[in-house]
This record gives structure tokens, sequence and C-alpha cells, in this order.
């Protein structure tokens, strides 16, 4: 395991196993806690790059980038702790709690967000096919019947609509550049193109809150996400994949083996020192 | 206490929160900037609205101990500050005076009521220190989250733009 023996001591701690948190999952925290979970593990990717980004203006705008979207986790999960049924004598789940004392199983976020940096090239595409959705779905979500979810959205979709541009830009710039940058340009397409699919799923749990005018449902962007998509793709001479099969399993807590190693450097601090501050 | 103590008491608070800035961008008080929402004093309790510029500005959690410290140094102990997020705050919040000082600082102001812009659409933004016209993008993500970095071709200068939100 990439991990090491670090990681492995990690796992056999047996205080991981007893600070895990339990989740009453109503639909409404389900659904808070999907959207706070894709910011939470892309803006946590997005900070592995800094100090190794290609220009200090790229470490800043990833940088800034990853805290946009921490930003609008803190918030969905600040928004699932208040929705978050309780049981009597059982002490509420925070934000903090969400983020570091749950599972992999437990994380809800899409496979595209979990999915390592590799290069440039394969950070720009992910952030690129998440953006394409974010922005206009934020957007959407700004006349949630939810005041809360409509205050999260109306500053999600103005950060997302800059995510968007700076992806699309550097898809283009790469895809149209030199032949390495192409190559590995949709190198990285091809290699992401099966964990966009899951972007317009919802299940049963989501489907009653878009009832309630609460949420939009995903699949509404698909036309919008491939026109975008197509756009940059054109501009960048990109191809589109051909394969239709998509993977899926995020929403459900089945991950790719990307995340446990994720969550194990992000929550090994708070599980090994619970509450530590500084 | 009376409701006339309160209004008072109210309106002292109003006034030690002008010297409340922006840690990022020092020369804007939280309200040229807009973060400052409500002031409500009940019975000498007092509470403080902000809302955030962005999700994620660090700053926030800065200007709540700094809101704190204010109120404390001028003898108001009963005070909380209190986040709200709706409505959203959005770069059109920012006063008149803010925009001046703001750009007396050498940040180009937002450009109000520009919402946002095309998937490849293009800002115009003037040089805060001659004014032209004629700068362009060097960084969409400046020092700080809510500023990007331009240079102006007239001047040579480089320069910070608050970006609309
Ligand atoms: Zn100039």
């Amino acid at each position: 395991m990439a991990g090491g023996p670090g990681l492995r001591r990690f796992f056999e701690d047996e205080n991981m196993a007893t600070n895990t948190i339990t989740v009453s999952e109503t639909p409404l925290v389900l659904y808070a806690l999907r959207r706070a979970d894709d910011s939470l593990i892309l803006g946590h990717r997005l900070s592995e790059w800094c100090g190794h980004a290609p220009t200090l203006e790229e470490d800043m705008a990833l940088a800034n980038i990853g805290l946009d979207l921490i930003g609008q986790a803190r918030s969905l999960y600040g928004y699932a702790a208040e929705v978050e049924p309780r049981e009597d004598g059982r002490s509420a789940n925070d934000e903090d709690g969400y983020a570091y004392f749950r599972d992999a199983g437990q994380y809800r976020n899409l496979l595209l967000c979990e999915q390592p940096n590799r290069d440039f090239a394969c950070t720009m595409v992910r952030q690129f096919f998440y953006s394409a959705f974010t922005d206009p779905y934020w957007r959407a979500m700004t006349s949630s019947s939810d005041p809360t979810l409509a205050a999260v959205a109306a500053k999600s979709e103005k950060e997302s609509a800059y995510h968007l541009r700076h992806a699309a830009e550097w898809l283009i710039r790469l895809g149209d550049g030199t032949e390495e940058s192409h190559a590995r340009t949709q190198r990285a397409v091809d290699a992401l193109w099966s964990f966009t699919g899951e972007l317009f799923d919802a299940d049963d749990a989501e489907d009653s809150l878009v009832a309630d005018r609460l949420v939009v449902h995903p699949s509404a962007f698909r036309d919008i996400w491939s026109d975008t998509v197509d756009v940059g793709f054109a501009r960048a001479g990109l191809r589109r994949p051909d394969g239709a099969w998509m993977q899926r399993g995020g929403r459900g807590g089945r991950h790719s083996e990307h995340l446990g190693p994720l969550l194990a450097e992000m929550q090994h601090l708070q599980r090994s020192h619970p509450g530590a501050r500084w | 206490m009376s409701m006339g103590a309160d209004l008072e008491l109210r309106a002292r608070v109003v006034e030690v929160l002008q010297d409340v800035v922006d840690p990022e961008i020092p020369v804007l008080s939280i309200g040229d900037l807009g973060v400052l929402r409500d002031v409500t004093v009940r019975d000498g309790t007092v509470e403080v609205a902000i809302t955030p510029t962005y999700s994620g500005c660090p700053a926030m959690d800065m200007i709540t101990l700094e809101i704190e410290i204010a109120l404390a140094r001028s003898g108001i102990g009963n005070a909380r500050v209190r986040t709200v997020l709706s409505p959203a705050w959005t770069t059109d919040w920012m006063t008149e005076e803010g925009r001046r000082k703001l750009k007396e600082y050498g940040v180009a102001p937002p450009v109000v009521g520009a919402g946002r812009r095309a998937l490849f659409g293009k800002d115009e933004v003037d040089c805060p220190r001659c004014g032209s016209g004629d700068t362009g993008l060097i960084a969409e993500f400046g020092s700080t989250s809510c500023k990007a970095l331009w240079r102006c071709h007239s001047c040579r200068e480089p320069f910070d733009y608050f970006k609309c939100h």
C-alpha cells in the first residue's frame, strides 16, 4: 500500500474504530453530505498541489479554488448538523465530526472528486468536468425553497463560474498546446470520462427532495454539461471518448481505492488527538 | 434595561465597528465592504451579524475576533457575533466610499452589476493608478481568492482587481 507502515499503524489503531461517528442519514442530511463531501474531497485534492504547482500563479489559483471548495463544504456540513435528527442524550454531529470522524464507506462524494491529481493536465480535466456541472447546478439551486441551501448556492455558483473558466482556459491551452501537453490532456480525458456519469445520478432519497422543490434533479444538467464539454473539446482539439460505460458507487459509499489513503492523511491528526486545535 | 439605553448602546456599537477593518484590505471597514449586516441590542445584549464574502474566506474568523476585541476594548462585553448566510453577499454591497478607498489603495474595485460573464468572455477593468482601460489579466486567482492579478499596458504597473461576486 502506498501509505507504508505508517498507514497500516493508523488503520490498526483501536481508537479509530471507537471514535467514528454514526449519522442519521435522512434524505436532507444525505443530500447535504453528498455535496459537502464532493467539495471537501476535491478541495483536499487541490490542496495537495500547494508548493508543487507548475508556476507560482497556478499554485495560488489551485490553493484558492481548494479554499472555495472547502468553504462550501463547511457551509453544507454546518447545514447537515442543523437538520440531522438527534436522539435523546446523543450529542449532535458537527462540521469537524463529518469531515474527520467518518470512514470511507460513510463518505458520499462522487468518484470523480477522489481521483488522484496525477499530472497537471489530469487535475485540470477533473476540475473542468466537475465545474462544468456545478456552475449551472448551483445557479439553479439558488431558487431552492430552503433559504440556507439557496444562500449556499448563491455563493457557490459565483465561485464555480471562476473555477470553470480557469479550468476551461487550461483545457484549451493544454489540449491545443504542445504534442506532449495534448497527449497528456487526451489521456486524462480518456481516464476520467467513465467517472462523469455519476454527476447526473439521483436516488429515491434525492427524488423526494426534488418533489418538495428543495433541490433540482442533477439529470437536468446533462445537456448543458455536454454542451460545455463539447465547446471546450472543440477549442482544445480533444476527442470525446466513445465509451458509454460509467462507474458508479460514490453516492452510496462504494469508493475507489484512492479515497482511503486520502482520508488517512486528512483525518490522521484529529483521529489521533480528537478535538485538537491550534 | 430601557429601550432608550438599548438604542444608545447600539449607536455606540455602530461607532466602534467603524474601526474594524478587513484584515486583507485594511483600508476597508467591514461596513464599507458590506460584510456587516446588522446590529441588534436587546436588554443590553449586543448581537452583531456578519456575512462571509466568499465561502472559504479565511478572514471571517479574524473579523469575528476583531469585532469582539473592539467591543471589549470599548467596555462592551455582553456581545456575540453571528454569521448569516442569507441573503448572500455580493460585491454590489460594497459602498461608494468603499470603492473609492479601494481604488486609492491601488486595487481596482469590482465592476458594478457586471455579474457573471460568459465562459470565454472578458472583463473590462480600468487601471487604479493611471485610469487607463488598456489592461490585461495576468492570473484569475491573485493574492487572495477575492482578487485577480492584472497589468496595465499604459503605465506598465501590475495591480489587483477585486473580482465581481
Ligand atoms: Zn495604469
